[in-house]
C-alpha cells in the first residue's frame, strides 16, 4: 500500500467530507425549519424570494434557493437536514453489518459444527431480494429511522458474514496461524492476534460498499413512502412529496435526487480508490 | 428455500396485531374474535399452523387479502403481466447493450472508451433508479413529448401501446443492470484475452471479430452468466421502484400498497413469489454452466 492516496480516493473523500459538513452544519447554513408548513409560500420556483415581517415589525427577506413544496416547507432546508439522514444511516448500517460479519464470519469460519447453522441461515437470507426484504421488514413495525436503519441492515448481513468467513477460510491455513498454534497459543488469542487483523482491509472497502447501498435503499423506501415519514427531511421522503407534482414543479425531485447521486457517486469511488490501494491483486483484474 | 418459507411465515406471526381482531372490525366482540380465531385456525399451536399454511401455500392458496378483499392468488394473476413484461424487456434490453459495451471496453483497454464504459458503469450504481426515472420522463415525455408519461396498457389492447409505455421504464431499469454486467463483462473478458489459446487464434491469422466472438466471449461467458442471475434482485428491487414511477399496476405496485395497507398476507404472498422467482433462475442459470462449460459437471 503507498502511502500517497489515489485519486478516486481523494476525490471521493473530499466530495463526503463536505457533504458530512453540509450535514452537521445544517442549523448555520442559512436554512430555516425544515418542517415549518407555511401555506403563503406553497410551489415557489428555485430563488423565488419573499419578505416576512416578525411580530417586532422588523423585515427579513427570505430566498428559496431551491424553492418550495407543496406545503410551503423550503427545499434547501430539508436538503441539507436531508444530508444527516443519508449519513445516518448509511454509517450505522455499514458499521453495523460489518461488525456483525466480523464477529460471525470468523466464529463460523474457525468452529466447523457452527459453520453449517449459520451459512444455512445466511443463504435463506440471500433469497430473498435486498430491498423486498427491507420493504416486507419495515411493515413490520412502525416507521421510524431506526425501523428503516434495522429492515436495511439486516439484508446486508450475509454478505458482511460470507465474506468474513471465506477470507477466514484462508487464513486459518497460512503458515503463522499453524505456527501459532504450534506454539500454543489459546483460540481467543489466535482469533484476535493473528486472524483478525488480515480480515480488515477487505472488510474495510466492504463497508463502503454497504454505506453506499444502504443510502440508496433508504432513499428507495422512503421515496415509496414506507420509510422514514416525512417530518424528518430525506432525500427519499423530499422526493416523495414531489411527485404529485412532478411535471409542473420539478425542482422537488431534482435536487435531492443530485445530492443523492452524488453522494453515493462519492462514497463508491471512494471503495473503488480504496480497494485498488488495499489489494493490487484485485484492482488489476478489475 | 426452507429458510425462506419459515422465515415468511414468522413474518405475519411475529406482528403485533392478532389477524382475527383486524379481521373482526373494531365493533366485534371478544366472542366474535375468538370464533375466527378458530376459523383461522389460530388456536392450534404454531408448529401445526405452520404446516397447515405450507400446505396451502404449496397448493397455491395464499389466503384472503385483508385490505384488497379478494384471494390472494387472483390478486396475483391480476398484477403478473405487466411485470413479467417489464422485467423481461429490461432483461433484453440489458443484456444486448452491456454485453457489447463490456467486450469494447476490455478489448480497447485503457483507451477513453474504455474509462468511458467503466465512468458510465459508477454512474449508473450511483443514481437511484427513481431519479433515472424522473430524469427520463422529464426529458421524453414532457420537453420532447415523445413518449407517454406514465400508465400501462395490457398486451391485448394493442402492441403499440403497450410497447409506447414500456420504453421508458424499461430504460430505466436497464441503467442499474447494464453498469453490473459490463462490468462483469470486462473483467471477464480481459482474464481471457491474456490467455494462450487467443493469441494462438489470432496468430493463424483470424480476424479479430471472430477472435472476440468465438474464442473470447464464449470463454468468458461463465461470470457474465452468473451476474445477469444475480442481477435479478436488483432488478426485483428496480420493479418495485420503477413501477410506483411509472404508475404501473404491476406486483412491485402491489407489494408497495399492501405494505402502506398492513396486508400481511399479500405482503407474504409476494416476498414469496419473489424469492422463489429469484432461487429458481439462480438454478437456471447454474445449470447453463454445463452448456457453456463442458468441463463443469453436477
Amino acid at each position: 500500500m503507498s502511502a500517497v492516496p489515489n485519486r478516486s480516493v481523494l476525490l471521493g473523500g473530499a466530495i463526503l467530507a463536505v457533504v458530512v459538513a453540509v450535514g452537521l452544519l445544517a442549523p448555520v447554513l442559512g436554512t430555516m425549519d425544515p418542517a415549518r408548513i407555511d401555506p403563503v409560500a406553497r410551489n415557489r420556483r428555485p430563488g423565488a424570494e419573499r419578505t416576512v415581517r416578525s411580530g417586532a415589525g422588523a423585515e427579513a427577506k427570505l430566498t428559496y434557493w431551491m424553492g418550495t413544496d407543496s406545503l410551503g416547507r423550503d427545499v434547501y432546508s430539508r436538503v441539507v437536514y436531508g444530508a444527516r439522514v443519508s449519513l445516518l444511516v448509511g454509517v450505522s448500517v455499514a458499521v453495523i453489518s460489518v461488525a456483525f460479519g466480523l464477529v460471525v464470519g470468523i466464529l463460523a469460519g474457525y468452529l466447523r459444527w457452527l459453520d453449517g447453522i449459520v451459512m444455512r441461515i445466511m443463504d435463506g437470507l440471500m433469497a430473498v431480494p435486498a430491498i423486498l426484504l427491507a420493504i416486507a421488514l419495515v411493515s413490520l413495525s412502525k416507521a421510524g429511522i431506526r425501523t428503516v436503519i434495522v429492515a436495511i441492515l439486516i439484508p446486508e448481513i450475509p454478505r458482511g458474514v460470507r465474506l468474513v468467513r471465506s477470507l477466514v477460510l484462508s487464513i486459518r491455513e497460512e503458515p503463522y496461524v499453524e505456527a501459532a498454534q504450534a506454539l500454543g497459543a489459546p483460540l481467543p488469542l489466535l482469533l484476535a492476534r493473528h486472524v483478525l487483523p488480515n480480515t480488515l482491509a477487505p472488510l474495510i472497502v466492504q463497508a463502503t460498499y454497504v454505506c453506499a447501498s444502504a443510502i440508496l435503499v433508504e432513499a428507495i423506501l422512503s421515496f415509496l413512502g414506507v420509510g422514514i415519514p416525512p417530518e424528518t427531511p430525506t432525500w427519499g421522503n423530499i422526493m416523495a412529496e414531489g411527485r404529485a407534482l412532478f411535471r409542473v414543479f420539478p425542482h422537488n425531485i431534482l435536487f435531492p435526487g443530485i445530492f443523492l447521486a452524488v453522494t453515493v457517486l462519492a462514497v463508491n469511488m471512494l471503495g473503488d480508490g480504496l480497494r485498488d490501494q488495499l489489494d493490487p491483486r484485485v484492482s488489476r483484474r478489475l | 428455500m426452507g429458510v425462506v418459507a419459515i422465515f415468511v411465515f414468522s413474518m405475519l406471526r411475529l406482528t403485533a396485531g392478532d389477524p382475527a381482531a383486524i379481521i373482526a372490525g373494531d365493533n366485534a366482540t371478544s366472542q366474535q374474535v375468538a370464533e375466527i380465531r378458530v376459523r383461522l385456525g389460530l388456536e392450534r399451536p404454531i408448529p401445526q399452523q405452520f404446516i397447515i399454511w405450507l400446505g396451502n401455500v404449496l397448493r397455491g392458496d395464499f389466503g384472503e387479502s385483508f385490505f384488497f378483499k379478494k384471494k390472494v392468488a387472483e390478486l396475483i394473476l391480476e398484477r403478473v403481466e405487466p411485470t413479467l413484461a417489464l422485467s423481461m424487456s429490461t432483461m433484453l434490453l440489458a443484456v444486448a447493450t452491456a454485453v457489447p459495451l463490456g467486450v469494447i471496453a476490455a478489448w480497447k483497454r485503457g483507451t477513453w472508451i474504455d474509462r468511458g464504459v467503466m465512468g458510465i458503469s459508477v454512474l449508473g450504481f450511483s443514481v437511484p433508479v427513481f431519479v433515472i426515472g424522473y430524469a427520463l420522463i422529464y426529458l421524453f415525455a414532457i420537453e420532447l413529448a415523445w413518449l407517454p408519461v406514465q400508465g400501462y396498457q395490457r398486451l391485448r389492447e394493442g402492441f403499440g401501446g403497450f410497447l409506447e409505455r414500456l420504453v421508458l421504464p424499461s430504460l430505466t431499469l436497464a441503467v442499474i443492470y447494464v453498469a453490473l454486467i459490463a462490468r462483469i463483462t470486462r473483467a471477464s473478458v480481459l482474464e481471457v484475452l491474456g490467455a494462450d489459446h487467443v493469441r494462438t487464434a489470432r496468430a493463424k491469422g483470424l480476424a479479430e471479430l471472430p477472435v472476440l466472438l468465438r474464442h473470447v466471449l464464449r470463454n468468458a461467458a461463465v461470470p457474465i452468466v452468473t451476474v445477469i442471475g444475480l442481477g435479478v434482485a436488483l432488478l426485483i428491487g428496480g420493479v418495485v421502484v420503477t413501477e410506483s414511477v411509472y404508475s404501473i399496476p404491476g406486483l412491485g405496485r402491489l407489494i408497495v400498497d399492501a405494505v402502506l395497507a398492513r396486508d400481511y398476507p399479500t405482503v407474504q404472498a409476494v416476498v414469496l413469489l419473489f424469492s422463489v422467482v429469484y432461487v429458481v433462475i439462480n438454478l437456471l442459470v447454474d445449470l447453463t454452466y454445463t452448456f457453456l462449460d463442458p468441463r463443469i459437471r453436477y
